[in-house]
């Protein structure tokens, strides 16, 4: 990873479509070069996926998102990594974090409804050997996500052409 | 009631401003990508915003000294020093404006008499030749070609001095075409202005937004300029900081003290809690030796090089700025000067931007496109304008 590396990862994370040729005139590169090194940095996992980021408020669907609080017992000799691997396995789950602080894990949850969220904290992630305690807390709106601001409540404020 | 009896005539003869004349239209249109503004997109850095809520937090809320905060005259001699190698007295050299924009005109006024001639490189920025006229003098053209991108060169700059010729304004990095000036050309300027016994305000707002390997040059670092120099600088560009109007005017102390002098009968001070706002910015600059801007310009480099290749790939022919946030393209490939490129485009292709002549008859053929947007709506901006250009490309 270099500066190089850098600024063409800056362009893909803001837009993931640009393409090579695009982004080697920005960047000041060959378009193979940056071909090469896109290449690179998919096959060494720094890029671990394309996707599109999708505003939930407005899709049709009903999507409900829990964040659990997690409290374990580690393992002997693999800390946290057995029980988090158990608990990503579940589709539900969308995103696991190992924590400091008051708790271990933080996992995103997500469902339906709020019964398929509840019915997936107390019937598999409570019952799992090692998880001590568990602390649901459900998200009630998401105004901001990966960087991308989703309530269009305010708009974008007009910038004024002065002189 | 007619009031142009009232009405002072120096003032009513200076036109409006062109873009505002153009985006006065382009407000009324929807659904409008506009590609017009010349300030910065991004926040100012959080350990200004933070320094100024302090200092309002605090009760600071007083006049400071005429000539601005002590502490902010220090730190913008040491950021001129440490950052451009000029060395200005913060006491006797240096003062705290509202904007760059006060200070051009403080400046103009503390040299001019009536029938004074000042030459404005063309295309530029709008408000010098206004600034110039309300004070009575004369501004003078001194044109520069997209052949020498757009510098000012030494023999263009002779052609138009005569011996009413009181001053240069030298505004680079330039708006609206983006271009530089490197040391080498600065240094024929300044064989010129010897020879001709002129000064020089030199407007260097954009000089932290260069591209490439070389950095900006003081003009007043050039031998023997500094004493015939008006160096005149703002927060707005390089910390972007437009709307907190805070900006500098550092000057020989002979011009240093007729400028002050009407600034304090005028205006009496710079807003105390911008001018702490401005402290926090160079403060927070020298500690992490200027990362938030950096992060700036390169942001604005890649938006550069997206715009200089895609309005090239296009017909729209573009020298590459290496300068503040715009690019002039050159629109004569469609059969269209640039006013009427910008109506249609706005009618038809719904993009704004502003029309070269907006900055001087040789921005005629050209438009002044602004990148101090997202690269997201660049991208669709230029998707429209190439639409636009393919139907009109001869």
């Amino acid at each position: 990873m270099d500066n190089f590396d850098e600024k063409i990862l800056k362009v893909l994370r803001d837009d993931s479509r640009f393409a090579p040729a695009q982004i080697a005139r920005m960047v000041g590169l060959d378009e193979s070069e940056v071909a090469k090194r896109i290449k690179a940095m998919e096959a060494s996992g720094v890029i671990a996926k394309y996707t599109a980021l999708c505003n939930t408020e407005k899709l049709n669907e009903d999507v409900v998102t829990a964040l659990i609080e997690v409290k374990v017992t580690p393992q002997m000799s693999s800390g946290f990594d057995t029980i988090a691997k158990t608990v990503y396995q579940f589709d539900e789950v969308k995103a696991v974090y190992l924590m400091s602080g008051a708790y271990d894990l933080c996992i995103t949850v997500e469902g339906k409804n709020l019964r398929e969220v509840s019915r997936f904290v107390s019937e598999k992630l409570s019952t799992m050997r090692d998880i001590v305690s568990t602390a649901t807390h459900f998200i009630l709106k998401k105004y901001k996500t990966e960087g991308v601001i989703l309530d269009d409540g305010d708009g974008e404020e007009k910038r004024q052409v002065i002189l | 009631m007619n009031y142009d009896k009232y009405l002072s005539k120096t003032v009513m003869e200076i036109p409006p401003s062109g873009i505002r004349k153009f985006f006065d239209v382009a407000d009324k249109y929807k659904d409008v990508i506009s590609l017009g503004v010349g300030e910065p997109d991004f926040d100012t850095p959080w350990c200004a915003r933070e320094a100024g809520i302090k200092s309002v937090q605090k009760g600071i809320t007083q006049y400071t000294s005429n000539s601005g905060l002590p502490a902010l005259r220090e730190q913008v001699a040491k950021y001129l020093k440490d950052r451009f190698t000029v060395d200005y007295d913060p006491m006797s050299e240096i003062f705290i404006t509202v904007g760059a924009s006060e200070a051009i005109y403080l400046a103009l006024r503390a040299i001019i008499n009536d029938g004074d001639e000042v030459v404005v490189p063309e295309p530029s920025y709008v408000s010098y030749f206004p600034s110039v006229a309300i004070c009575g003098g004369k501004a003078v053209p001194a044109k520069c070609y997209v052949e020498d991108e757009f510098r000012l060169t030494a023999e263009n700059l002779e052609k138009v001095i005569t011996d009413k010729t009181k001053a240069l304004i030298l505004p680079y990095p330039n708006n609206p075409t983006g271009a530089v000036m490197p040391r080498e050309n600065l240094q024929e300027i300044a064989k010129v202005v010897k020879k001709h016994d002129i000064l020089v305000l030199s407007d260097e707002i954009y000089c932290e937004l260069t591209y490439g390997e070389n950095r900006h040059t003081c003009f007043a670092e050039i031998e023997g300029m500094k004493e015939r120099t008006v160096l005149i600088n703002g927060f707005s560009k390089a910390f972007a900081m437009t709307g907190w109007r805070v900006g500098y005017a550092c000057a020989p102390n002979a011009i240093f003290k007729q400028m002050l002098k009407i600034h304090q009968y005028i205006i009496m001070c710079a807003s105390t809690n911008a001018q702490y706002a401005a402290l926090g910015a160079l403060k927070g600059g020298f500690d992490d030796d200027f990362a938030e801007m950096k992060k700036m310009v390169e942001e604005y480099d890649i938006r550069r090089r997206f715009l200089v290749s895609r309005l090239n790939a296009m017909g729209l022919t573009c020298f590459e700025p290496k300068g503040a946030f715009y690019v002039f393209p050159c629109v004569k490939s469609t059969g269209m000067d640039g006013e009427e490129f910008a109506n249609r485009l706005l009618e038809e292709g719904k993009v704004a931007v502003v029309p070269g002549d907006a900055f001087g008859e040789s921005g005629k053929d050209f438009i002044r496109i602004s990148y101090a947007y997202s690269l997201n709506k660049l991208q669709k901006a230029m998707d429209r304008i190439e639409e636009f250009v393919l139907k009109y490309k001869k």
